[in-house]
């Protein structure tokens, strides 16, 4: 049990690190792409089988076509440019601030006595138990969440598309 | 060391790799895909602490996990058309030289 999440963290946390680290930036997309089904398997080890299929459904297929399609309509030529980090004080200070931040976390989460359940089995929630709770209890969430996906959506169109407001709609 | 604390870690590391790569790349598109790692890394703690809590049949961390994915989903939209209107404007996307209000 152990193991198997031992073997999904090294898939996600490398394949994040390395996605981070190059200079390609279809290389780096493709490898977050293995980082998000990565983190889908997590789900789907912990039992949360329907975040597990919202993850895929939503990062692999969706945001990944989001990011390939950002990354296609804002190259400059036809060969693939690096892209280089800013500077060397820049990402060493980047370091520095991800390993303060990753030090803090690390010893307040391993100094801390944590109540763990002692029942090992996966805690089981159904879909309709799901689907109960979304309907009842968190139904204003679910409508503000819809609203503000239809505003950021079409906010999007509206920043990317190209027409100038001082053009008149259709011209003859 | 408990499941919890290995779930604990994993979301943390993968959190300070995500905030590495917001604070020290330059392309606009490598910090919007660092940003979805910090959240992603902040579901997998709601996940954790769900699967490990003392209430698990309560079933409140998944549902805010899918109103996170859908928040980040709305954020990924709205950050990869601003990436475009950036580029519009300028003809490439290095965060450096995007220093002007008004273009």
């Amino acid at each position: 049990m152990t193991f198997a999440l031992i073997i999904i963290s090294a898939l996600i946390l490398g394949c994040a690190a390395v996605a981070m680290a190059l200079r390609n930036l279809i290389h780096s997309a493709l490898l977050l792409i293995g980082s998000w089904a990565g983190i889908a398997a997590f789900y789907l080890w912990a039992g949360a089988e329907f975040v597990a299929f919202a993850q895929i459904l939503i990062y692999v297929g969706a945001i990944s076509m989001v990011v390939l399609f950002a990354v296609l309509l804002t190259r400059q030529g036809d060969a693939p440019e690096p892209v280089e980090f800013p500077s060397f004080s820049r990402f060493v200070t980047g370091l520095i601030a991800g390993g303060g931040v990753a030090g803090v976390l690390f010893g307040s989460i391993l100094g801390m006595p944590f109540d763990v359940r002692t029942a090992q089995t996966s805690p089981s929630l159904s879909v309709k138990e799901l689907g109960t709770q979304l309907m009842e209890q968190h139904v204003v969430s679910l409508l503000v969440i819809g609203l503000l996906l239809t505003v950021a959506l079409l906010g999007a169109v509206l920043l990317a598309s190209d027409r100038r407001p001082d053009q008149p709609e259709d011209t003859p | 060391m408990s499941p919890l604390q290995i779930c604990l870690l994993l979301s943390s590391l993968l959190f300070c790799i995500g905030l590495v790569g917001v604070l020290s790349r330059g392309s606009a598109i490598l910090v919007l895909l660092g940003v979805e790692l910090m959240l992603n890394a902040a579901n997998i703690n709601f996940i954790a602490f769900w699967r490990y809590g003392p209430n698990p049949d309560a079933g409140t961390g998944i549902v805010f996990v899918l109103f996170s994915i859908a928040a980040a989903a709305a954020e990924a939209a709205v950050g990869f058309a601003l990436v475009i209107a950036v580029y519009r404007h300028q003809r490439n996307i290095r965060l450096q030289e995007a220093n002007r209000l008004k273009g």
